[in-house]
């Protein structure tokens, strides 16, 4: 396990340390330094403080574990690998996401899963614990995304204008009760037995990193969240 | 047919006394204009469906085809042209917003058809490019700021990663989905064989083409399709794209029905899904977000990778590349309003963007002034149809030119603007295996070098007659222009003289 | 080569601010450590402090901040000045030379109070007789800029990094309950100090991270209203709607946030409370000119509290945090861990929601 203090030092000296260490790594003291992990794929990195943005962009294969809150981008363009925020997390985290898996135990702010993908055997997963912002998922095409609202006191557990422009994939919600209206070419529907399969290997995964009881949280109705059209705007065009 | 009728823009003129009918027209034609009427034994036209992309007038052996503009018109209005009022009916009967291909066609200025070039006569020599030496080579990525000597007094010669280019010209991008395998190919294989760069466009780059990274450029939109660590590598350079001068602040949108077979596979995402581009990059909503992006993808690089950042000519052209250059971008390109493009709003494609002409003179003129120029390259594209406009274009500051419209015009394309409907007869823009054949990429990559080459001796030709030998000289080099027929403010925006100054 | 003003330099930028709720000051080194860890967000080519309380002693006068080109200039500017204020003590404010700050102009504070005899003549008050003071220096005279006009309050600016801006204006020194900071990335080479932020008038101070796609609406209408957008600059604009709906027409800072960030009409039709409904709808009808769209997080400080609020559609990050009295406000939450490494309760509020701090009444 290499240890390193990343007081004052830059992203570039940090991602060189870290290309260089073998294996397990931690990092102390990090104060919003961007890129952390970028396109990296053998590394288990854990983070001490709150990393800047962009963490493990282009991430191929390498886990994070963030201690605290994480700011915006995170996960962007990820590909492989597995980040596990144990606070927050900021805007737009796993844009453009096309494999692995963001587990956040707090809330997401806005857009979190935008433009998520799948392909083939790759599928990633956005799983939050709390309550996500508004624009959550937009344009989703592939993936899953989980919103669990652990502990969000009966607030809303999406805000507004979730799955605009969805085509792609699945958004469960930890509730039957949907508080804001949700666009024409979705469909809202009860999960089924086959969802909660899926579901709760994907719960496991997520209750083994921060301790929870798999059962307590699956303990409760589940909203299903699908695009009824993989080409939503086909008819929006007259070709001139 | 009633109210919505509109007459055929196209009819086809078939001389029944060449027509041997022997249906040749009819298979080349993916619209199904042509057919044979057994009945009567003769060909039939459904001028309805024509494009005028003249596929069947190039094959006709006979040469007993040709399609002309239809003369049957609503009647002449200064105001209410016959296009506007077809395009009313066809909104009044879809809802549908138009959508149009390739560059803004409508009458507007070219200011490269308005720029002369100097040559030299009696005070210095002019060269004769075939048999003294003429330079075309140019190394595209940012220029120290000072010079490095280590403890022994030797310099430090390392540079920031470049992009070297043997001609100043390099294909812009296009992507693989929105264009064929084969034209990809063609593409990939004149850049190698002329030692230049072409351009993945934002479609991810095919298993096939790995083998051209040295002369890729690898693109990165706001939809990331088919961008990962090892496709990040594979070029010589990353770009990332931000706008494009067909559709400026727009996203992109490549129907499912193109998303099949190895284009699924290449943008990795499932067949028949729409592939949307989003309007924005969604982690950059500010200039600083921009340098984020820009170091975000050099530290997945390992800074082994130049990053050219591509914008659309609009209004404030000047301040944007400014702020793209203090974000810590390689080179700068920019589109303008007349680049061509797959799919796009007509109203988008014709009333948005500016001339490149006016945004590169403005560019270039504002990097000097801030004393930036030499942070960054500059390559202009939008409509570069010659070797002249690559030699106004440099003199006027840029470092290389984007070249697209032109290179699909030398692989077939007849400029007929009708990407979207993916039913492209030279097996440029469509996916359908039937077409995509039709394109020997042999034979296209061929004919780009030769175009490509010739430029290149025109190039010379051009310098030549300046006394240029290299053309660094003619970078920024405004004094060998003169505008003729332009106002004050013209000239004034693009530095120049007027001719008889 | 033009400079602010002549032309329109959108910016990028990183915002923080500091606020005691019970007026328990504090130097500026606090809100300077915010800024470093954001050091990516600015590009060296702008910062600034807008400080609160630092001037008790003279705290019923206002404090007028002018950058001067040349001595010639702030002859003509005090004779300008004379003629309208009591000048009750006028200084050089101190600096400290550091390499990383160069070309400073000539800067000065005056303390004034408008003279009663031309109060009356003019028919104004206090406030708007200072204000009307401003913008004809800034947009009449060259070479001079007033740079900060409120009272017991004080902007401090530099073409620099903010860091290093906290540096030469010795902030360290000065004592506030409340700070704000502004990190600034301009898409040029400004060479002008009066280009930085925080941009203020009287004791209202912005600053601002984006660049909204507003801004000709809102600047041909509030220039209505005497405003003079000489710099060009969505900072400006904004604080001068601020200051028009909160001062002269007296709306509440909510109100003002739902004039600038109004919700979209689909959530004002989804709202149950008829009442709300009918409030919204009015505001958005009244002022429709002065919805700013486009990306913007803003910190509007002011005699005190502050407000903070993210455009509506939320596409700048903002983070919020508390600890004891203390609020926090910042573009990313590393600045604020900067500030208050034990932070709590922190939180990034909604596009439109404002976010209102207020020190308790008599503490400031």
């Amino acid at each position: 396990m290499t240890v390193i203090d990343v007081s004052g030092l830059d992203h570039k000296t940090i991602n060189e340390s870290l290309r260089r260490a073998d294996g397990e790594c931690a990092l102390l003291h990090c104060c919003g330094q961007r890129f952390i992990a970028a396109g990296m794929s053998d590394k288990k990195i854990t983070i001490e403080g709150i990393p800047g943005n962009a963490l493990g962009a282009y991430l191929n294969g390498a886990s994070i574990v963030v201690n605290s809150n994480a700011q915006d981008q995170t996960g962007d363009t990820m590909n492989e690998g597995v980040i596990v925020i144990h606070g927050d997390v900021g805007d737009a985290a796993g844009y453009a996401m096309r494999g692995g898996r963001i587990f956040v135990r707090g809330n997401a702010g806005y857009r979190a899963g935008i433009h998520m993908k799948a392909y083939g055997a790759k599928s990633p997963a956005v799983v939050i614990g709390g309550r996500a912002g508004s624009f959550l998922g937009e344009y989703q095409a592939g993936g899953v995304i989980v919103v669990l609202g652990l502990g969000s006191d009966g607030q809303a557990l999406v805000g507004d204008f979730p799955c605009t422009g969805m085509h792609g994939g699945k958004l469960y919600l930890r509730t039957d009760r949907l508080t804001v209206p949700f666009p024409n070419q979705v469909t809202a529907r009860p999960a089924s037995e086959e969802d909660l399969d899926e579901l709760r290997k994907l719960l496991a995964e997520y209750c083994d990193q921060f301790g929870l009881v798999l059962d307590e949280v699956m303990n409760a109705p589940f909203t299903v969240v699908t695009p009824d059209s993989q080409n939503p705007y086909r008819r929006m065009y007259v070709a001139n | 047919m009633g109210v919505d009728f509109l007459y055929p823009e196209f009819e086809v003129v078939r001389n029944a006394s060449r027509c041997t009918n022997c249906r040749l027209c009819e298979r080349q034609c993916a619209n199904e204009v042509h057919s044979f009427d057994a009945e009567s034994g003769v060909m039939l036209a459904d001028d309805s469906k024509c494009v005028n992309c003249q596929r069947c007038v190039a094959f006709c052996p006979t040469r007993a085809l040709k399609i002309v503009e239809s003369d049957c018109k609503f009647r002449s209005n200064a105001n209410w042209s016959d296009q506007t009022i077809r395009e009313i009916y066809k909104q009044a009967n879809s809802g549908g917003v138009l959508l149009s291909s390739m560059g803004n066609p409508n009458r507007l200025p070219v200011y490269w058809d308005r720029i002369l070039v100097n040559a030299s006569q009696v005070t210095n020599p002019s060269i004769d490019p075939l048999r003294e030496p003429m330079e075309t080579r140019v190394f595209l990525g940012k220029k120290p700021a000072r010079i490095k000597r280590d403890a022994q007094g030797r310099l430090d010669v390392r540079l920031e990663p470049q992009i070297e280019l043997a001609v100043p010209i390099m294909f812009s991008a296009m992507s693989y989905g929105s264009i064929s395998y084969n034209a990809h190919e063609s593409l990939a294989r004149a850049a190698t064989e002329l030692g230049i760069m072409y351009n993945t466009g934002e479609g991810g780059l095919h298993e096939d083409f790995y083998k051209y990274g040295p002369n890729t450029v690898v693109q990165v939109a706001s939809g990331r399709f088919g961008v990962h660590e090892r496709f990040l590598l594979a070029g010589a350079a990353i770009e990332i794209k931000m706008g494009q001068g067909a559709k400026p602040g727009i996203g992109g949108h490549l129907p499912g029905a193109k998303i099949v077979g190895d284009v699924s596979r290449t943008r990795m995402i499932p067949e028949g899904t729409d592939a949307i581009s989003p309007a924005p990059h969604h982690d950059i909503y500010s200039i600083e977000d921009l340098r984020q992006l820009i170091f975000s993808l050099k530290e997945a690089t390992e800074y082994q990778k130049p990053i050219i950042v591509k914008v659309a000519a609009v209004h404030n052209i000047a301040a944007i590349a400014s702020g793209i250059a203090r974000a810590g971008a390689d080179v700068i390109a920019i589109d303008g309003f007349r680049g061509g493009t797959g799919a796009a709003p007509t109203r988008i494609r014709d009333n948005v963007g500016i001339p490149v002409e006016l945004a590169l003179a403005a560019v270039d003129r504002r990097l000097r002034d801030e004393g930036i120029r030499n942070n960054v390259s500059l390559v202009v594209g939008g409509s570069i149809r010659s070797a002249a406009d690559v030699v106004k274009a440099i003199a006027l500051g840029a470092d290389a030119c984007y070249v697209a419209t032109a290179a699909l015009v030398a692989l077939g394309c007849r400029l007929c603007r009708t990407c979207q409907s993916g039913k492209c007869n030279w097996g440029i823009a469509t996916q359908r295996p039937e077409l995509v054949k039709r394109l020997d990429p042999e034979l296209g990559s061929r004919r780009l070098v030769n175009l490509v080459s010739a430029w290149r001796h025109e190039l010379m030709e051009m310098m030549g007659g300046m006394g240029i030998n290299s053309v660094e000289a003619l970078r920024g080099n405004r004094l060998m222009l003169r505008g003729v027929g332009m106002t004050e403010k013209e000239l004034q925006i693009l530095g120049i003289a007027h001719a008889g100054e | 080569m033009e400079r602010e003003g002549q032309i329109r330099i959108p910016a990028g930028c990183a915002i923080a601010a500091l606020v005691s709720r019970d007026g328990s000051k504090t130097s500026g080194e606090a809100i300077t450590n915010a800024m470093k860890p954001m050091r990516d967000r600015s590009n060296g080519l702008g910062g600034g402090f807008a400080a609160y309380g630092i001037y008790p002693e003279y705290k019923d006068f206002y404090a007028l901040h002018l950058f001067f080109d040349s001595r010639d200039v702030r002859k003509g500017c005090e004779a300008f000045l004379k003629e309208r204020f009591e000048i009750v003590q006028s200084e050089i404010i101190p600096t400290r030379k550091i390499p990383e700050i160069t070309d400073e102009p000539i800067i000065w504070r005056y303390f004034v109070a408008p003279l009663q005899s031309q109060l009356k003549s003019a028919q104004l008050d206090g406030d708007e007789f200072v204000s009307r003071a401003v913008m004809k220096i800034n947009a009449q005279m060259d070479g001079a800029y007033v740079f900060s006009s409120g009272k017991n309050m004080g902007a401090f600016k530099a073409v620099g990094f903010p860091e290093d801006v906290s540096r030469f204006y010795r902030l360290e020194e000065y004592q506030a309950y409340q700070w704000t900071a502004h990190g600034r990335y301009p898409t040029n080479t400004p060479g002008w100090w009066g280009g930085a932020h925080p941009f203020g008038l009287l004791d209202y101070t912005v600053v601002h991270n984006g660049e909204i796609s507003s801004y000709d609406a809102n600047r041909r209408f509030i220039e209505m209203f005497g405003y003079k957008c000489t710099l060009q600059t969505d900072t400006e604009v904004i604080t001068y709607i601020m200051d028009y709906l909160l001062r002269v027409q007296r709306l509440t800072l909510t109100e003002t946030a739902n004039v600038i960030a109004a919700p979209f009409w689909s959530a004002i039709e989804q709202l149950s409370d008829a009442e709300e409904r009918a409030r919204l709808r009015y505001l958005r009808a009244v002022f429709p000119s002065l919805l700013i769209t486009g990306p913007f997080s803003i910190v509007l400080g002011f005699n005190g509290g502050l407000m903070a609020l993210n455009d509506r559609l939320k596409l700048r990050s903002m983070v919020v945090g508390e600890k004891d009295d203390k609020v926090f406000v910042a573009s990313e939450e590393a600045a604020i861990r900067a500030m208050e490494e034990n932070v709590e309760n922190v939180w990034s509020p909604a596009g439109g929601e404002p976010v209102v701090v207020r020190v308790k009444e008599g503490a400031f």
